[in-house]
């Protein structure tokens, strides 16, 4: 008896499927291309900044000194914007998952979005022209009630464009994307759990607090990191709300600020030429290093999540 | 136009599991052969081995011979798409393409591969299909509905229309009517009555009447033990299936004592 | 709902040996009168001379001290605690929306002014002090966002079809499906550099124009569209598939003529939602496509205006007096937004109007 697998031999594959199946892995694979793409062409015209000497670039310094206070002042504005925003989202998404009446739950989840879908620029011009002005009597009081504290040693800045305005406004714009994360976590909570601590006579504080927040955690860890690394990228808030001098220091109050690599390569960049621009490349090569591993391990924490919930 | 289907010693595997071991079955052409059996035994897989619709799923392979009038449908130079055009299938859940009108759904084997044809033949091909289907009457005035829009025994009719009106050989169906109620069930009994004038009927049911109503031929698979692969324990005519099986677990399963 | 599982002291008497169902707590519509009072306090310390925030402030705090500790009197502890996250979490909520409130009014309040027929039809060619417009703006960021669509729905929407209908669960698809993931995170001013330095290679330094544009807001584009067409994908239920097949049609036609007509109206949200998304990115056009005051339709040539960029141009580089100026940013910001808004509405209804109702 002759024995056929459709395996051994080559099947018959027609000419349109394989067109078509080669387009769409090609497609696929032109995506990994860029990212590559990404990493080379930074990295290429990065190298010519990172090995100038100090007197051929703007900034008058080796690259270290250059980039060292700017990635400061990077992580410290992602910092400051997560430690507001992460207790709000969290807050947000149990309101929009366990508290809100499941009708209009889905009205307020849009609403949310809304704040993820104003452009960048809007928010800049927001902090700057009213935030700021808005906060100045906050600023006033903590200089004279905790201005022992470093984080609000002052002189406070009578304009209110501090770096903590910056870091409500990345707050602001980092929300929405916790938010989605989390919430869609805390809504994959197996039903089954949270009837049960019901039925202990739970109440819904206890409930969420036995059942939803510990099954939630990693993805809150995640959501948490992802929104870490939309606030290191963020361009204009900082670029637009801080009169930045580049200075190290933790003072969040006052008019002399610390700047964020993107802000920096924003406001330089039109005015600079030759070795200067390859700075500002490699400086921008280092903020896509810095986020990419920040993306990298929340998207992984996420997944790994994903995988031993069952719940896809 | 009905031909007959040739089994000899089929194994399914789905990677490196073997689902369902050495089968070899005789089909009839023009008559209605149905295939029983427990839940899991492999006869939805070996439904689907007939016109190579398990290949869909990654990994599934199979290995033996299955003519279909002396041709065998796993040659090397086989075309799997080729195969589907002559065997037409029939699935559990009726599944209408949403996007498509009624008009357009039993045209969709035509429209799909983009064949230019002239309205009044396509009208043709349509109002034959749907009186073929006995829907033509419920259906006629609206042709230009969705198909989504008709009841669910209608929406298996509009497939069975859909699968004949490509002109196959063969009508594969797993289980047509399981999602279907007892009246909807009954007017595609009557179906399968008529298109058997015309067809070679393979039909996998759960419904031990309706394989004793509808069929010549019944088909008996039994999983060969817990974690084995399934196999086809006996085949032979209808009445006799039911009425004096050669095999204890046959007449077993069928008196209810099992499965 | 809950049973009693501390001692009973506070259940009513003779009713048995068994715990009483019946539990004193605080009237059944304390939330609602909560949140009144809330109101009712923030108006009295504002008559009282504070500013409205300090006012709100103060009585969002005597509400939050007051009802935990009445609850606790009548309730016990665990219902007080209860009571209390539900005051936070409510409020929380409320905090998060008053930024949008705000930027909501303020963009609105502030860019009416401007509005006009001039502000439409005029670019910023000659002018100085007030005047002038943003037709050059809305059609530099048409052309380029046209441009950046261009590029990135087939990448993506073919990226999608090879991570659904091909790849299956191999390793490339699962790389690839993490990566783009990774790269939604990538900053939009990296997208810009990068841009420029590819284009730097072909057209030497100081190089600006709308495509070097394109391409950037693309490599934030793409991740996008891929995400959300594979989500849309993924619903298009498999029995449709199958009964292709099974007619015969081989599986590009299957894709093409069934999954994707299927799943169009997920597409087209997802890919309005993507266009919402990189229509207001800022950074990467400031370095790529720098700043101009003049109509340029060439997007292959030279430097072009888009609303964000004019927006923070404007801010950032007011001229003397700066008062027409930061006017004019307002006014870019209201169109930017209307349109965004736009977007976000459209997607919504294309979805909304076209989603499968189900059966019947």
């Amino acid at each position: 008896m002759s024995q056929t697998t459709s395996k051994s031999e080559r099947p018959v594959v027609r000419r349109g499927d394989r067109i078509f199946a080669g387009i769409s892995t090609g497609a696929g694979i032109l995506i990994l291309v860029i990212l590559a793409g990404v990493a080379v062409f930074l990295t290429i015209q990065g190298i010519p900044g990172i090995a100038a000497a100090p007197d051929e670039v703007k900034s008058g310094t080796s690259f270290a000194r250059f980039v060292g206070p700017l990635v400061f002042g990077t992580l410290y504005a992602a910092l400051v914007a997560l430690i507001i925003a992460l207790p709000l989202a969290i807050a947000v998404a149990l309101f929009i998952s366990h508290y809100a009446p499941r009708r209009v739950a889905q009205v307020l989840g849009y609403l949310i979005d809304l704040l993820a879908a104003v452009p960048s620029v809007v928010y800049g011009l927001w902090g700057r022209e009213v935030l700021a002005g808005q906060l100045v009597p906050a600023y006033r009081w903590l200089d004279e009630n905790l201005g022992f504290l470093p984080f609000f040693a002052g002189p406070f800045s009578a304009t209110g464009r501090t770096f903590f305005t910056a870091g409500v406004v990345l707050a602001v714009m980092i929300l929405p994307i916790i938010t989605a994360i989390t919430r869609e976590i805390f809504l994959q909570t197996p039903r089954l759990h949270e009837e049960a601590a019901l039925a202990l006579g739970a109440t819904r504080w206890e409930m969420i607090r036995m059942t939803v927040l510990p099954y939630a955690r990693s993805g809150i860890v995640g959501g948490a990191m992802l929104g870490l690394g939309r606030a290191l990228g963020e361009t204009m808030a900082v670029a637009m709300v801080l009169s930045a001098s580049g200075v190290v220091t933790f003072n969040l109050i006052s008019s002399t600020n610390p700047s964020t690599i993107p802000a920096n390569i924003a406001l330089q960049f039109k005015e600079s030429s030759g070795l200067t621009i390859n700075a500002l490349i490699a400086s921008g090569l280092v903020l896509f290093i810095i986020t990419f591993a920040v993306n990298f391990a929340a998207r992984w924490v996420v997944n790994r999540r994903r995988e031993f919930s069952g719940a896809n | 136009m009905a031909k007959s289907i040739d089994v000899s010693d089929l194994d399914i595997y789905y990677g490196d599991f073997l689902a369902v071991e050495g089968v070899t079955i005789p089909i009839r052409a023009r008559s209605v052969t149905a295939f029983i059996g427990p839940s899991g035994c492999g006869k939805s897989t070996f439904l689907r081995s007939l016109n190579r619709m398990h290949e869909v799923i990654p990994g599934a392979r199979v290995e033996g011979k299955v003519l279909i009038d002396g041709q065998d449908l796993y040659g090397a130079d086989i075309d799997p798409v080729a195969v589907r055009r002559q065997i037409g299938m029939v699935f559990q859940r009726p599944n209408p393409f949403p996007t498509m009108s009624i008009y357009d759904n039993v045209l969709a084997g035509s429209k799909l591969n983009s064949k230019r044809m002239k309205k009044a033949d396509a009208d043709v091909i349509v109002e034959r299909s749907l009186r073929a289907s006995n829907l033509w009457v419920e259906v006629k005035d609206r042709l230009g509905k969705p198909g989504s829009s008709l009841s669910g025994g209608q929406q298996q009719r509009l497939c069975i229309a859909r699968a004949v009106a490509v002109e196959p050989q063969v009508l594969l169906m797993d289980e047509p009517c399981s999602a279907l109620d007892p009246i909807s069930t009954s007017a595609i009994e009557d179906l399968i009555h008529e298109l058997k004038e015309q067809y070679t009927i393979v039909i996998v049911t759960h419904n031990m009447q309706q394989a004793a109503r509808v069929s010549e031929e019944t088909a008996f698979f039994n999983l060969a033990g817990v974690g084995k692969p399934g196999r086809l324990v006996e085949v032979g005519q209808t009445t006799k299936i039911f009425s004096n099986p050669d095999e204890e677990a046959t007449e077993a399963y069928i008196q209810g004592r099992f499965g | 709902m809950s049973v009693d599982t501390s001692p009973r002291t506070t259940g009513p008497s003779g009713l048995g040996d068994g715990p009483s169902l019946k539990q004193p707590s605080l009237p059944r519509r304390t939330g609602t009168f909560t949140a009144v009072a809330a109101v009712l306090l923030a108006l009295g310390f504002r008559a009282l001379g504070f500013g409205w925030v300090p006012a709100v402030f103060l009585a969002w705090l005597v509400v939050v001290i007051v009802v935990p500790l009445w609850s606790t009197s009548v309730e016990g502890s665990r219902k007080a605690i209860d009571r209390l996250v539900t005051i936070l979490v409510t409020s929380a909520f409320a905090l998060a929306m008053v930024p949008l409130a705000q930027i909501m009014y303020t963009v609105v309040s502030n860019g009416a002014s401007v509005m006009g027929i001039d502000f439409f039809t005029f670019s910023m060619r000659n002018v100085i002090g007030e005047g002038g417009g943003i037709y050059h703006a809305i059609w530099g960021t048409l052309l380029i966002t046209l441009a950046t669509t261009v590029m990135s729905v087939p990448i993506g929407v073919f990226t999608a079809i090879y991570l659904v209908e091909y790849g299956a669960n191999n390793r490339l698809s699962g790389w690839i499906r993490f990566l783009v993931d990774v790269m939604t995170g990538i900053p939009s001013i990296v997208a810009g550099l990068f841009a420029y330095a590819l284009f730097v290679v072909f057209f030497g330094p100081g190089v600006r124009m709308g495509f070097a544009g394109a391409v950037a807001l693309a490599v934030l584009m793409i991740p996008v569209v891929v995400r959300s067409v594979e989500e849309m994908l993924k619903l298009v239920p498999n029995e449709l598939r199958e009964a292709s097949y099974a007619l015969g049609v081989p599986k590009w036609r299957t894709i093409v003529k069934v999954v994707l007509p299927t799943a169009l109206a997920g597409i087209v949200t997802g890919v309005t939602l993507a266009i919402a998304r990189v229509i207001g990115e800022t950074a990467p056009l400031l370095i790529t496509v720098g700043v101009s005051d003049s109509v340029n339709f060439n997007i292959f040539d030279g430097r072009m205006a888009t609303l964000p960029v004019f927006a923070f141009n404007s801010i950032q580089s007011p001229g003397f007096p700066p008062g027409p100026s930061i006017d004019r940013a307002w006014g870019a910001a209201l169109v930017l937004m209307i349109i965004v808004m736009l977007l976000n509405l459209v997607a919504r209804l294309v979805s909304y109007v076209f989603s499968p109702k189900g059966e019947r």
